[in-house]
């Protein structure tokens, strides 16, 4: 059984349809790359598994079970994370506080036990900070600890948005354009922790533009076009693809791409 | 060396001081009167700083709790026999309910949105205040029976007490223990969920917190908050009018939240002692009350976004690295 099933996904916006008729499978460990130009509806395909918007048609799988339309908060239960394309970064919070409330779901406690600031919630406390810092140290952000979201710049804040995300402990973790804005040193350091943690057994959905790591790093591929599947396969595959060099490696990518396959 | 205490500490230490050497700066006992009344508005804006600064949602409408608690101190002594203290509970636990129940549908809207349902939530429950005549005595307001403090206090120590210098320190102790608990919530798993809704909540979510749930929770604490401070003042004034339940006190308490500075504590002590100092030093200010607390949040909103006491810290670091 795969772990992410998509079957006939689908949703339209104010009569345009964004995303249309979607079938494809994520298996644990892999990693499935989604690409495709500007508007294709990556993204909105992104927000529709993680319960953000709920779909207009079709289904979502996890282990098998129908959780379409659940809540995002069920679905991180669930072992479902993601980082965002547009920063969603806690602005007013330190970098080691934004990795913290990703613990969130190891530190739960009743809420009167956090006012009175009870031994336990102290306990706790100091365990989320200790995670958090490890992971903060694992995304090269331990200096920037104590510093506030809104000071750091955007290379850092998509890193901190990876380990806010690794700190729900995902099955599965999706990541919207994770190395996109950053300068070529961090967008290597975003390569590298990818590899890593799709290593450790994370399955990962990918939409990224550099197609170089796409091709390198991915299981396989899918590609879609104006919310449509264009082709799906293996990187080889999908690089030979005539429709997708057409729809959208012909244009800019498709030399990267040749490189890459060597 | 003050900088190894943990900000929490540090924020109860600068407030315990402040609280017992006012005191020396009293020309008259009158003064103690305006310190208790600093105090009690404080325990409303403490419950407001959790709502709005730490969890971001807005509400125009807490003087309706406030407007709960003071009339359970009101009425429940004469209907149903409770003793003074006993009924400031009920009114806590009745307005933390009724925040409970009405919460849930209000606060899935956002922004304007929440902050018309709150309003029309607060302008419900003044408008039963002043409707219910047969009970609340309506507009003219009504007897408080007396907490029997200073009276208590008397009959163990076999002193004289003056019951304003008795309530300074009663309410002291009271604005001590909201802060304490307002502040041990801001470094907590609990707190930091709030924080992060404030500024993304679909990253909340995303991360598995209950958004729905938590922002309930800070709706239910700063009401049971606002209904302390209701029940407080009826127990002190003795007398009580709807207007403690009015939309211009859901719009004071507010204003004192944003202008010290709405995440913190003592940022919104600071703007509760300022507002409620003011109009009893200027006159002006008292006759054009409202005037005043308009032009007091529009300049806050101009020229300090972040309130009274951040601006200011900010202002002064930047001199210090300068
Ligand atoms: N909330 C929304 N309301 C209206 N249109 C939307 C919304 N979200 C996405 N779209 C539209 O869906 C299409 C796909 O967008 P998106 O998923 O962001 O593309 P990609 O991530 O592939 O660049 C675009 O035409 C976009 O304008
Ligand atoms: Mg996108």
């Amino acid at each position: 059984m795969s772990l992410l099933g998509v079957r006939g996904l689908g949703i339209d916006f104010g009569g345009i349809t964004a995303v249309n008729a979607l079938d494809f499978d994520v298996q644990p460990g892999e990693i499935v790359s989604i690409i495709g130009p500007n508007g294709a509806g990556k993204t909105t395909l992104f927000n529709m598994i993680s319960g953000i918007y709920k779909p207009d048609r079709g289904t979502v799988t996890l282990d098998g079970d129908d959780v379409t339309s659940l809540e995002p908060h069920k679905l991180a239960e669930r072992g479902l994370s993601r980082t965002f394309q547009n920063l969603q970064s806690f602005e007013q919070m330190t970098a080691l506080e934004n990795v913290m409330v990703g613990c969130h779901m190891s530190e739960r406690s009743p809420v009167w036990v956090d006012l009175l600031r009870l031994p336990s919630s102290s306990r706790r406390n100091r365990e989320t900070q200790e995670r958090a810092m490890t992971l903060l140290k694992r995304v090269h952000l331990e200096k920037a600890a104590h510093m506030e979201a809104s000071s750091l710049s955007y290379g850092a804040l998509k890193r901190i948005d990876i380990a806010r995300a690794l700190a729900c402990n995902p099955r599965i973790l999706l990541l919207d354009e994770p190395a996109a804005g950053c300068n070529a040193v961090e967008t290597e350091e975003i390569d590298a922790l990818i590899a890593e943690i799709a290593q450790e057994g994370v399955a990962i959905l990918l939409v990224e533009h550099d197609m170089k790591l796409v091709m390198k790093i991915s299981n396989h591929v899918i590609a879609l076009n104006y919310g449509e599947k264009l082709a799906e396969g293996t990187p080889a595959e999908i690089s030979r693809d005539p429709k997708v060099v057409e729809a959208y490696l012909g244009s800019h990518g498709g030399k990267e791409a040749a490189d890459a396959l060597g | 060396m003050l900088t190894r205490i943990p900000p929490r500490v540090r924020a109860l230490l600068i407030l315990s001081i402040l609280i017992l050497i006012a005191p020396m700066l009293f020309p008259s006992s009158f003064y103690y009167r305006i310190g208790t009344l600093i105090f009690i508005n404080s325990i409303a804006v403490i419950g407001l700083v959790i709502l709005i600064g730490y969890a971001g949602q807005i509400s125009l409408g807490h003087a309706g709790f406030s407007g709960i608690g003071a009339y359970a101190c009101a009425l429940a002594p004469t209907h149903l026999g409770l003793p003074p203290f006993l009924s400031l509970i009920l009114g806590a636990v009745i307005s933390g309910l009724l925040a409970w129940f009405v919460g849930r549908p209000i606060l899935r809207l956002k922004g304007h949105y929440l902050a018309v349902a709150t309003l029309g939530l607060g302008m419900l429950i003044s408008m039963v205040l002043n409707n219910e005549a047969q009970f609340t005595g309506g507009p003219d307001g009504m007897m408080v029976a007396s907490l029997g403090l200073t009276k208590g206090l008397e009959g163990l120590f076999d002193v004289n007490l003056k019951t304003s210098v008795v309530w300074y320190w009663f309410a002291g102790v009271m604005v001590l223990l909201g802060a304490w608990i307002a502040l041990n919530l801001y470094n907590s798993p609990t707190g930091r969920v709030l924080r992060s809704v404030h500024d993304s909540e679909i990253a909340a979510k995303t991360v598995g917190a209950d958004v729905a749930r938590y922002k309930l929770v800070a709706f239910v604490i700063s009401a049971v908050y606002a209904s302390i401070a209701g029940s407080m003042l009826a127990l002190f004034n003795r007398f009580i009018t709807p207007d403690i339940a009015s939309f211009l006190h859901s719009v004071e308490l507010v204003t004192m939240t944003v202008l010290g500075g709405a995440g913190s504590v003592l940022g919104g002590i600071a703007g509760a002692t300022l507002l409620t100092a003011l109009p009893q030093a200027l006159t002006v200010f008292h006759e054009y009350e409202h005037v005043m607390l308009g032009l007091i949040m529009m300049l806050v909103m101009i020229f300090m976004r972040d309130g009274l006491l951040p601006t200011l810290r900010k202002t002064l670091t930047r001199r210090a690295i300068a």
